[in-house]
């Protein structure tokens, strides 16, 4: 108990005097998760909506697979993007190996399954609706596609918001891609498994609430932008 | 035979654009689902542009008539032709239909408009607004299409579907739970678009609906066309046992 109060209290004061260690944690984080959120969309929206509405032989199996990589391990993931980044690997080149971009790239091949499978069932259920009509229409495939993921656009806000928890929350790649270096690639999570393995509890336990804070922050942002536009009749 | 070989699977038919696309000939029409026949060996001539009032007791086989028509479904046996071209994208494009239930995209009543000419490469506002005045909407124009009331949002189906200004344009009972003064506003746009040159297939139950639209009746019972007829002589004498018992509001068996 004395833990949380004295974490509470920590956390408070670290938030109010603007620490500046907290606060370059803290933007690398978000710089490192949002970025890999907005990749992971640009990739996952259309393959998800192409899943949705496109029908051929393997998509039953292409959608299992996407769903069961919807539980990847984070560690596995590190470890895969650390083999293609270290200087043996085919993009060892690039010299991205402990920085924000190889945290990005281990974020954004983690939280792409889980964009492009919750986008797909999301742009399924709105194609279930719109089907008929855009084969009336003779709607082109593309087009069809631009206007689901148009018209969704509100519901995917969720889907993205699921990305953004995964990859603000996850600790097991950036720390083998990212290396934990302080002032570099230090971010949220991998400075709480750092203070917990020093005993520093009450610190890590600060940047759990800050953590948690911003979580819950993104979260409200994202459910009011929703609901606005579920009164207008968007949604 | 020559019929036959003009069947072909619609290319080109972009480049006959000015071929009408009737005369529309159905023939021995099946179509079958879960065991069930549910279109029974039907055949149907369409000719001129006259209104086509398509009534029948519920299960008759209206709706998925007219999707078969417009090439939605496929039969499991028979034929469609469009002048002698099936039921393809390309004749599919000529045509136009406003469902039982609207489908509105979750965007401003204009833009829903704007959907179907930009699609065929007509995108002018003026012209938007023109569609959306001719079906009562042109003050809704910016708002969101789902807050519509049910009548205003048929008419925007409605307008969205003569926005493709069709050759021929498919209603499937689109007054089915409209008040009467919006069930009079599809109708004088229905009218319209007749007097325009399109063929209008309107499907409906109401009686005095058909009556009004005139035109020739086609009466259908069980996947099967009873009878067609102009719409005055089908509601003075009808001639099968089914329309006679429909009319006379007995359960049709």
């Amino acid at each position: 108990m004395q833990d949380f109060a004295e974490a509470f209290r920590l956390a408070f004061g670290l938030v109010l005097s603007g620490d500046a260690y907290l606060i370059e944690i803290v933007m690398l984080s978000l710089r490192v998760s949002l970025s890999a959120v907005a990749i992971s969309c640009l990739v996952a929206l259309p393959v998800g909506a192409a899943l949705a509405i496109g029908r051929f032989p393997g998509r039953g199996a292409l959608v299992a697979l996407l769903n069961a990589l919807m539980g990847l391990p984070p560690v596995v993931v590190g470890l895969l993007v650390y083999l293609m980044l270290s200087n043996a690997g085919p993009m060892g080149w690039l010299q991205l190996l402990y920085t924000p971009s190889a945290m990005i790239i281990a974020q954004s091949v983690l939280i792409t399954p889980i964009v492009a499978a919750l986008a797909r069932q999301v742009i399924e259920d709105l194609n279930d609706e719109y089907a008929e009509q855009f084969r009336s229409l003779c709607v082109p495939a593309g087009t069809a596609i631009g206007a689901l993921l148009w018209d969704a656009r509100y519901s995917l806000l969720t889907v993205a918001l699921a990305g953004f928890g995964r990859a603000i929350a996850e600790v097991g790649a950036v720390i083998i891609v990212g290396g934990n270096i302080a002032h570099l690639t230090r971010v949220m999570t991998t400075a709480i498994a750092l203070e917990t393995s020093k005993g520093d509890l009450a610190l890590a336990l600060a940047l759990g609430i800050v953590l948690i804070t911003i979580a819950i922050t993104v979260t409200a942002a994202v459910m009011s932008l929703r609901s606005t536009a579920a009164r207008f009749a968007y949604g | 035979m020559a019929e036959a070989a003009a069947i072909g699977s619609g290319a080109g038919v972009d480049e006959r654009r000015c071929t009408p696309l009737l005369p529309l000939k159905a023939r021995a029409l099946v179509l079958e689902a879960d065991g069930k026949r549910l279109i029974d060996g039907l055949d149907l001539t369409l000719t001129d542009n006259a209104m086509t009032t398509l009534m029948g007791p519920n299960g008759a086989g209206k709706s998925l008539l007219l999707r078969l028509l417009h090439g939605l479904i496929a039969p499991t046996s028979g034929e469609v032709a469009w002048n002698g071209v099936r039921p393809s994208e390309a004749v599919r494009r000529r045509q136009a239909m406003v469902f039982q239930d609207p489908v509105l995209l979750r965007r401003s009543v204009a833009a829903n408009v704007e959907f179907v000419l930009k699609l065929d490469g007509r995108n002018e506002p003026r012209r938007c607004a023109e569609i959306l005045q001719s079906v009562e909407l042109a003050a809704h124009a910016d708002q969101p299409a789902r807050l519509l009331s049910g009548g205003e949002k048929q008419r925007l189906a409605l307008a969205r579907a003569l926005a493709r200004a069709p050759e021929v344009l498919f209603l499937d009972e689109p007054t089915a739970s409209l008040d009467p003064a919006s069930t009079a506003l599809i109708e004088a746009a229905a009218k319209r678009a007749r007097d325009d040159g399109t063929k209008v297939v309107f499907v409906t139950h109401d009686i005095g609906q058909a009556r009004r639209l005139g035109g020739e009746v086609v009466f259908m019972h069980k996947g099967r066309v009873c009878e067609q007829r102009p719409a005055k002589a089908f509601f003075n004498k009808p001639v099968s046992r089914e329309a006679r018992d429909y009319l006379a509001g007995r359960l049709v068996l």
